[in-house]
């Protein structure tokens, strides 16, 4: 499956265009602020129903506009599928696909499969285990559903806990058979979750570490390991020993939402201890991952975004990478860039079916084909 | 001076807007509904909802709606009385009757046990449900609690408080629409998941 044709009237900065591209590789280039990211986020709107960057819709309709409109056909076994994105000011988003309205945005979901690659995926390694517990989640969820089911369970129970907590603690009363009502459903649900958590990262690591050997073009050991107090206890034991604690705190201090990943190189915290280079490759690796993962689920190929990716990575590195989802077993890929001449010089000497688009101030135009 | 041409109107119009599901639009369209019909609807409607407030009373029994201190279906004597199902509210009784395919009693909880919504089991029918267990003669219990998380915990809670040898203690199979999307239940089904009912065993 491939996007085979984007129309824009007045997404962000771009006032109109219509573009069509290569069903392998196409290439945006262009100052910052040009307009570049604001593409692949248009590309991004038609998979997820909304901005990579900005989830207030209204604001991405274009300054003094009324409304702005996306529409993507996608090829696919010969036949061609068109997506739309309506967006008038002070009016609901309007979402179709060959022209039919989706009661539910959630039903639009996985049928254009999509992997970002985004300066922001730093936010695994700098940001809090949230992040890291949300982009494993978001990542079972899509082949299990009974994975979500219970993961809103448990999370209910847990808000469920936490108040009953707090409301013993504001009212001086306790009444510890309440307490392990909750106990028993987080124990539950959490064992499960722990359980899938665990066997996902089995067949997860051993690709993301291929990845980080490509990308890297070294061959470092890395590693993600999963750290959860499940490990040590059963949860039903942790909640009940740790029910003072518990109490004084006023939150649930043990279970599964406070799971996390070390992200390891050579041995050692690769926040702490990894370079700039090797943080890139290991995010890059992280996602590319993703993408074999997702592929293998959905059997077909995801389309790729690579974001602003190339910024601070040698030609050598960039040229590896370029090379790699050339092959066959990517589909079509987006990157947007700075350096005209590198992004040139890299394609000059492949014969990969390629489309180089200048961007410039909200204007698209074809510069190779 | 207000939106309407009469204070009366704006009056009627703010209570009915008051109802669940009703919009102002819909309040006036009603209101004037009722101005346009006969006068003795609008005091028959008055007087049937004067009269259902003032004289409704609660089963003292089940907790069912009931014209009586004792309602239709704990006075019926042709209802097996070895048998009770427990619900949330009293649609679920109406959901279950209208299957046909239940002849046991019932016992209302009046909601279930959620600590974010500020509702604990006190403020639960649990304490007369235990009062039933030791008077009467009851052989099974069924718990037809909504499939959620809460009504989970509150199937369990009970269980745990009335477990004992002699009683059979089931539950209606998972995932039968019944709480929230009882609107939507298909009777057949629910019919079913009260026939075909399984152990109640906190799995
Ligand atoms: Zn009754």
């Amino acid at each position: 499956m491939f996007l085979q044709q984007l129309k824009l009237t007045d997404f962000k900065n771009c006032p109109s265009t219509e573009l069509d591209f290569s069903e392998k590789i196409n290439c945006f280039i262009g100052n910052n602020g040009a307009g570049k990211t604001n593409l692949l986020d248009a590309i991004y709107y038609l998979s997820f129903c909304k901005s990579y960057f900005n989830n207030i819709d209204q604001q991405n309709i274009r300054h003094g506009c009324d409304f702005f409109s996306v529409h993507g056909h996608y090829r696919r076994n010969g036949d061609t599928d068109l997506v739309s994105c309506i967006q008038k000011r002070n009016h609901k988003k309007s979402f179709r696909f060959n022209k039919k309205e989706y009661d539910r945005l959630a039903e639009h979901i996985g049928k254009i499969p999509l992997v970002m690659i985004s300066p922001y995926d730093r936010d695994l390694i700098n940001e809090g285990s949230e992040v890291r517990r949300r982009f494993i989640d978001g990542m079972i969820s899509q082949s299990d559903p009974i994975y979500l089911d219970e993961l809103l369970k448990y999370n209910k129970a847990l808000l469920q806990r936490n108040t009953l907590l707090r409301q013993f603690a504001e009212s001086g009363r306790f009444d510890s058979s309440l307490i392990e009502l909750w106990d028993e459903q987080l124990h539950k649900a959490g064992t499960i979750l722990h359980e899938k958590r665990h066997s996902f990262l089995k067949t997860f690591i051993p690709i993301f570490g291929d990845y980080y050997n490509i990308v890297s073009g070294s061959s470092e050991e890395v590693d993600i390991v999963y750290e959860s107090g499940l490990f040590d206890h059963p949860l039903i034991n942790a909640l009940k020993s740790g029910i003072d604690k518990d109490r004084q705190l006023r939150y649930t201090t043990s279970g599964i939402h406070k799971d996390d990943l070390q992200l390891m190189i050579n041995g050692f915290p690769l926040k702490k201890f990894g370079s700039q280079g090797q943080q890139k490759s290991f995010v890059i690796a992280i996602k590319l991952a993703q993408f074999e993962y997702t592929r293998n689920i959905m059997g077909f190929k995801p389309i790729l975004l690579f974001d602003d990716i190339f910024d601070k990575l040698d030609d050598q590195r960039v040229g590896q990478l370029i090379n790699l989802v050339s092959q066959d077993s990517f589909g079509q890929v987006f990157i947007t860039d700075t350096q005209k001449q590198r992004i040139g010089r890299l394609f000059d000497a492949t014969t990969i079916d390629h489309r180089i688009f200048e961007v410039q101030s909200g204007m698209v135009k074809l510069t190779i084909e | 001076m207000t939106e309407y041409s009469s204070i009366l109107l704006e009056n009627a119009v703010n209570e009915l807007s008051r109802l669940p599901g009703i919009g102002k639009k819909t309040a006036l369209r009603l209101s004037l509904h009722l101005l346009r019909e006969d006068k003795s609807r609008t005091e028959a409607l008055s007087r049937s909802l004067s009269l259902l407030r003032e004289k409704i009373v609660f089963c003292k029994k089940c907790h069912n709606i009931s014209d009586s201190d004792v309602c239709a279906i704990c006075s019926n004597t042709r209802r097996d009385e070895n048998l009770l199902c427990v619900v949330e509210d009293i649609r679920d009784v109406m959901a279950i009757e209208r299957t046909s395919s239940f002849n046991g009693l019932y016992h209302v909880l009046g909601g279930v046990i959620n600590p974010v919504e500020g509702i604990s089991p006190s403020d639960l029918k649990i304490t007369s449900l235990i009062d039933r267990m030791k008077i009467e003669d009851i052989k099974e219990v069924i718990l037809a609690l909504p499939a959620t998380i809460e009504g989970d915990t509150t199937s369990y809670y009970i269980y745990r408080l009335i477990k004992s040898e002699n009683l059979k203690i089931t539950t209606i199979a998972k995932g039968v629409a019944i709480g929230d999307a009882l609107e939507f239940a298909d009777e057949v089904t629910l019919g079913r998941s009260i026939m075909n009912r399984t152990p109640f065993d906190n799995g």
